[in-house]
């Protein structure tokens, strides 16, 4: 009996946070070029809204995942615009990103699809072998496709941004862009990709919520989860590794907090239960503050060439 | 000729927010298009709702009035260097003050009753900011995420106390529990200027925005918060305590919002309630006085008429949708749209501002510059 509540805590825990790891992921590489990108949770209802309006009229769960990452670049291109080229404070054009993808999600909610519907969503995939391990399997190996990829991106970020010449650029625009500049590296460019990156990867946390988890879409979806990708970014001191510790702790709690709601073992108000991660975030980022090494430098600093 | 390119120059910068919104309006014309619905007809709509009638300009200043004192707020947060996104969080704990306030001391006589219950909402609002000023100032925490956590606890916050402690005894007694509080005694309702929905409360608010005004650019503490923001560094240097500036700047704007959360229980709805969210109480007023003092380049004054504007672009959205069937959400996303260009407009104001240093104009009295915007 312990062990199958376990067991389902743990899995729905590793559910949950894949629309935080591919937020998260797609932030990092943003501020670690130097850019502070605040309208994640817009990208990912923007997205979560494609992906599901594409699925539900085509039927075809590839093409909303692709609706989804179409439209977090296109969201990618204009935060970068507005950043790098227009050089505005990032803080604000983060939040006139997030109101315009609440605000567009909403307004396409109602004049496209009206009532909330539900959707089959990206099945469970029993991996061969692997699933058959007692518990290990049923927590990792029963999952659904996009599971698998978040967890995948982990490692591949981290190779990405340490050994690769286009991580080493990212970096370096992002800690010292004159520097890198006068090594003849484009840093608007960087930059320019590194967003549109985030972007496309917000897109996709948004449809990993409409057509993976959930499988709905309705006005606020998402409910400020963009902004707690935001704060693991720091959780995890701009590292994939340290982001995979924050999104796991963060949605193991979460699932234990929606068990002992379900099962109504302690009493609590179910507000307050709801309130946690907010709490809990703010006591994070609190708890990390002495802990900036990585940081980027030039986070939130627009590139002057030659003043 | 010096004089005559920092004229057209400023003219020009001065009217990059209306620019904006002519863009942002013009792609929503688009927009509904795309949508099938003919933008003429729906902007006819749009201004007649807004402006239509008595009735609909009162509703236009009362939609107005919590974006006001929202925008005010953020005017003294942005001048001073913090970016303060807690409107949302500062008007729902300064309407629950005011609420409980009015709720507990009900047998008090009005002419005292009111002013406490306003001075509660201020308190609370306050309180919620300077937690955010706290964070940043102490524990470096980025103030834009601290103010968007606490708006997500202040409405939990809501819920619980109006689904529990705060519900309305008839509620639980008919067994109905809709979440909200009894109503107000009378005796604190705001009075009513004109026989419409027009309450005192925008009066308060153009009021606040003149005394913003002289605070902001007549007093000592007001210029310092202006230097913190311009220049921690110098300010530092100054001897300024840059971290207590910090905490009085998201104070002052979370008083002036919580204030705004009281006026509006007071003014318009005379009792609290939830329908779960943050948007059934605010309306996203906290979010859309952003848009008003990015709009009015940051000036406290100038954010009374654009917070006016955006009343008005809310409420016609309402009779809009009834006409034309475009959900009001659109205007939602268009806000998002003018904040963005005119922050990205501020490039232009950027380098008017190099080009007039390269003149080396004498330097003013301190507290005087930028006395124009």
């Amino acid at each position: 009996m312990i062990g199958s509540v376990i067991i389902g805590i743990a899995s729905s825990g590793i559910r949950l946070a894949t629309p935080y790891l591919y937020a998260a992921i797609g932030e990092t590489f943003g501020q670690l070029s130097g850019v502070l990108n605040l309208g994640v949770d817009g990208i990912m209802l923007m997205g979560a809204y494609a992906a599901f309006y594409t699925a539900l009229r085509t039927g075809s769960l590839a093409l909303g995942l692709l609706a989804a990452m179409i439209v977090g670049a296109l969201l990618g291109l204009l935060m970068a615009f507005v950043s790098v080229t227009m050089k505005a404070e990032q803080g604000i054009s983060g939040i006139g990103i997030y109101l315009f993808g609440l605000g567009l999600s909403e307004l396409l909610f109602k004049k496209t699809l009206g009532t909330v519907e539900t959707i089959r969503g990206f099945p469970r995939i029993h991996i061969p072998w692997l699933s058959d391990i007692p518990v290990i399997g049923r927590i990792f190996f029963q999952q659904n496709l996009l599971v698998y990829i978040a967890f995948a991106l982990v490692p591949i970020s981290w190779f990405v941004l340490n050994k690769t010449p286009l991580g080493l650029k990212i970096r370096a625009v992002g800690m010292n862009p004159e520097a890198a500049d006068s090594l003849g590296v484009n840093v608007n460019r960087v930059r320019y990709a590194a967003v549109t990156l985030g972007g496309i990867l917000s897109g996709i946390a948004g449809a990993s919520l409409s057509i993976a988890l959930l499988n709905v879409f309705q006005q606020n979806l998402t409910n400020g989860m963009g902004f707690i990708a935001v704060a693991l970014v720091y959780f995890g001191g701009w590292r994939p590794l340290g982001l995979l510790g924050g999104a796991l702790l963060f949605s193991l709690v979460n699932a234990f907090q929606l068990w002992i709601q379900v099962e109504g073992i302690i009493n609590i108000p179910s507000d307050f239960a709801l309130m946690m991660p907010y709490v809990i975030t703010i006591l994070v980022l609190a708890a990390m503050a002495r802990r900036r090494v990585n940081a980027p430098t030039a986070l939130n600093k627009p590139f002057d060439r030659g003043g | 000729m010096r004089l005559r390119e920092k004229l057209s120059w400023g003219s020009l910068t001065h009217l990059m927010p209306i620019a904006a919104v002519l863009v942002a309006l013009l792609i929503g014309a688009v927009a509904m298009l795309i949508l099938g619905t003919n933008p003429l007809i729906a902007f006819r709509a749009l201004f007649v709702g807004a402006f239509g009638s008595f009735n609909a300009i009162a509703d236009t200043i009362v939609k107005a009035t919590p974006l006001a004192f929202v925008g005010i707020g953020i005017c003294i947060a942005f001048r001073g260097g913090v970016l303060n996104i807690g409107g949302e969080g500062q008007l729902v704990v300064g309407a629950l003050a005011a609420t409980a306030v009015g709720l507990a001391l009900a047998s008090l006589p009005g002419w005292l009753l009111m002013p406490l219950c306003l001075i509660a909402g201020a308190v609370a609002g306050a309180i919620w900011g300077a937690i955010a000023g706290a964070l940043k100032a102490y524990f470096r925490v980025n103030e834009i995420l601290a103010t968007i956590m606490l708006n997500y606890i202040a409405v939990n916050l809501m819920n619980f106390l109006l689904r529990g402690p705060m519900m309305d005894p008839l509620q639980v007694k008919l067994g109905s529990f809709i979440p909200q509080t009894a109503r107000l005694p009378r005796s604190i309702d705001l009075p009513r200027l004109i026989p419409t929905r027009l309450h005192l409360g925008a009066l308060i608010a153009v009021v606040l925005g003149v005394l913003v005004y002289i605070f902001l650019w007549r007093t000592t503490i007001g210029f310092r918060i202006r230097t913190v923001g311009r220049s921690p560094r110098a300010a530092l240097g100054a001897g300024i305590p840059v971290k207590r500036y910090a905490i009085l700047s998201l104070c002052l704007a979370g008083a002036l919002a919580g204030l705004g959360g009281a006026i509006e229980v007071l003014g318009v709805h005379h009792r609290m309630f939830t329908d779960g969210s943050a948007f059934g109480f605010t309306g996203s007023a906290g979010f859309n006085g952003i848009v008003a003092a990015l709009f009015s380049q940051l000036h406290p004054i100038a954010a009374i008429p654009s917070s006016f504007f955006l009343g008005a672009l809310l409420t016609g959205a309402n009779k809009m949708q009834r006409v034309v069937q475009v959900p009001s959400a659109l205007i939602g996303a268009l806000n998002g749209l003018i904040v963005l260009l005119v922050v990205a407009s501020e490039i232009f104001r950027r380098r008017r501002i190099k080009r007039v240093d390269l003149n080396l104009d004498p330097p003013r009295a301190p507290g005087n510059e930028e006395d124009t915007q």
